[in-house]
């Protein structure tokens, strides 16, 4: 899923102060999942808002609203008579859904109100993990199922660095060395030796390094 | 490891030889006064056979490593040029690669480099568009083939001496020297080691490096840095990435009074290097005194390895 967290309402009340009437809108999927942007933290955060804004004597109407995804125009429409209520959306969708608002509505300021992280999952309760980087071009089945693309701080394809101690990464002790984790995986899967040859350098082409992405599905074209 | 007519570097021509080589280390300064590279070369000239000049060591800014390695030059000592991919990508590295070899360097020690997160601006984007694994496989191409990472042919194939690091202290330890083959067949000629303190795990790591026939293929030069006192072991102990001092060695130095820790430092040091000499497959030390250069003298010439060989004439 993409994980984001949700801006501090210090950031987010100086976004949404130059309005008089705001719409929160959630999303219902990935942001939901990390506890950043679904129903229950567009309430909280309303609450939270209105509160600290009539603290200080400002009067800004803040409407709340969730939708299933901000990236799909099917679930967008049904937010289209909120929005046309307010001055402004402040989104909890992720980079994309925020953006996606921003080109259906033309016309209406739209505000970020989570800090999009990274494509991740659940590891355990409360720890999110990033775990891809959208290169664009897949070598998972070369590392035993383990990214040294996104985890390992160095992006190093052919072994650790000199830094990797009782399988934590020199950067963090709280990471680990996502090269031990290849390692016990290949050992385990009885392929160690796999990981003695040698791995070409990326070709970063179908990665961001070369521009904004786009995907066309010819079958898919109406 | 490259067998040209015409030795490519001094460094080259003594480990060919069988000579048992001495390398040390300068650091650039923060800043860009060529007399601080010049202060610290000094100390260094005529004791050891070539010095290493870093490439933003621990993430922190300096003088360039082709700059200062330049300034060594013109001093007459030959520098080893470290290069680390963390901030140039493979565009930059090779043209760098080629700005270096036509100012006359002729060694090159290929490094991923520590993460920016240690050094001075943290905030910094980093690169790693390659690793130096394939560094070092691009810098050999340059060499052997005089093509660069695209198969494009060059004008003029800058003729390098290829070096590499290896840390034999960091785990997992049974990849390590799985990790230094894939470095041999990437077209490494030398290595320096990581500062060696735990002895017997150095022992060990050579050991399975004889067992696979990589001493053969490679001139392994052996870390040392000498302590300067208890402060900067523990430092190095426990806030150094990849360094591994065992505690004995830390209450050796602790043990003793503090005016005599650095005597102390030098001591352990001069140990270690005898030891060295023994091991099979050790080709030379490489010493790192940091910030401690004017000792660099007193510890070979203690350790009975001066006077230094005359170097011979290289194709620069």
């Amino acid at each position: 899923m993409i994980v984001g967290e949700q801006k501090k309402i210090a950031e987010i009340k100086e976004l949404v102060e130059p309005y008089g009437k705001v719409l929160i809108l959630g999303c219902g999927t990935c942001v939901k999942t990390c506890f950043a942007g679904g129903e229950d933290e567009v309430a909280t955060l309303a609450s939270g808002l209105r509160l600290a804004l009539s603290m200080e004597g400002k009067e800004i109407a803040v409407e709340e609203l969730t939708v299933e995804r901000q990236c799909e125009d099917e679930f967008i429409q049904q937010a289209a008579a909120a929005i046309a209520r307010n001055e402004a959306v402040l989104s909890l969708a992720c980079g994309a859904g925020v953006q996606d608002i921003a080109r259906t509505f033309p016309k209406v300021p739209v505000l970020p109100g989570v800090n999009t992280t990274f494509i991740g999952i659940l590891e355990k309760h409360g720890l999110f993990t990033e775990e891809c980087l959208g290169c664009g071009d897949c070598k998972l089945a070369i590392f035993g199922s383990v990214c040294p693309i996104a985890r390992c701080s160095k992006k190093l394809l052919n072994g650790p660095c000199g830094g990797s101690k009782d399988g934590k990464c020199e950067v963090d002790p709280s990471i680990d060395c996502a090269w031990q984790l290849i390692i016990d995986r290949m050992k385990e899967l009885g392929q160690l030796g796999r990981l003695k040859s040698y791995v070409e350098p990326k070709d970063w082409r179908r990665s961001n390094a070369g521009g904004p992405r786009k995907l066309v599905r010819q079958d898919h074209i109406v | 490891m490259s067998t040209p007519t015409a030795p490519i570097s001094n460094l080259q021509n003594l480990l060919s030889q069988g000579e048992f080589v001495v390398t040390a280390e300068c650091g650039p300064p923060r800043g860009a006064d060529a007399d601080a590279v010049a202060k610290k070369v000094a100390y260094l000239k005529g004791f050891v056979d070539a010095v290493n000049v870093t490439d933003n060591q621990t993430a922190i800014v300096r003088m360039s490593s082709i700059a200062a390695s330049t300034h060594l030059l013109q001093q007459g000592v030959e520098p080893v040029m470290q290069m680390v991919t963390r901030d140039r990508n493979r565009i930059a590295l090779q043209s760098d690669i080629m700005g270096a070899y036509s100012l006359g360097i002729r060694n090159i020690l290929c490094l991923s480099g520590d993460h920016q997160s240690f050094g001075s601006q943290p905030d910094a984007l980093n690169v790693f568009d390659i690793d130096s694994l394939h560094l070092i496989r691009a810098v050999r191409t340059m060499r052997d083939e005089g093509k660069d990472m695209s198969g494009f042919e060059l004008k003029g194939a800058p003729r390098m001496f290829i070096g590499a690091a290896e840390n034999p202290f960091a785990d997992p330890f049974e990849y390590r020297v799985i990790r230094l083959a894939k470095k041999i067949d990437a077209g490494v000629d030398f290595i320096q080691t990581q500062c060696i303190y735990n002895m017997e795990r150095f022992k060990a790591w050579m050991k399975m490096a004889r067992e696979e026939g990589l001493t053969e293929k490679v001139h392994i030069l052996a870390g040392v840095t000498p302590l300067k006192s208890a402060g900067m072991a523990s430092y190095m102990a426990h806030k150094v990435a990849g360094m591994d001092i065992p505690e004995s060695l830390l209450k050796r130095i602790a043990d003793v009074p503090k005016e005599k820790a650095s005597r102390e430092g030098i001591a352990i040091c001069l140990e270690t290097i005898e030891e060295l000499k023994t091991i099979p497959g050790v080709r030379g030390i490489h010493i790192m005194a940091i910030e401690w250069e004017q000792k660099v003298e007193e510890i070979v010439r203690a350790a009975g390895l001066l006077p230094r060989p005359a170097q011979a004439p290289t194709d620069c």
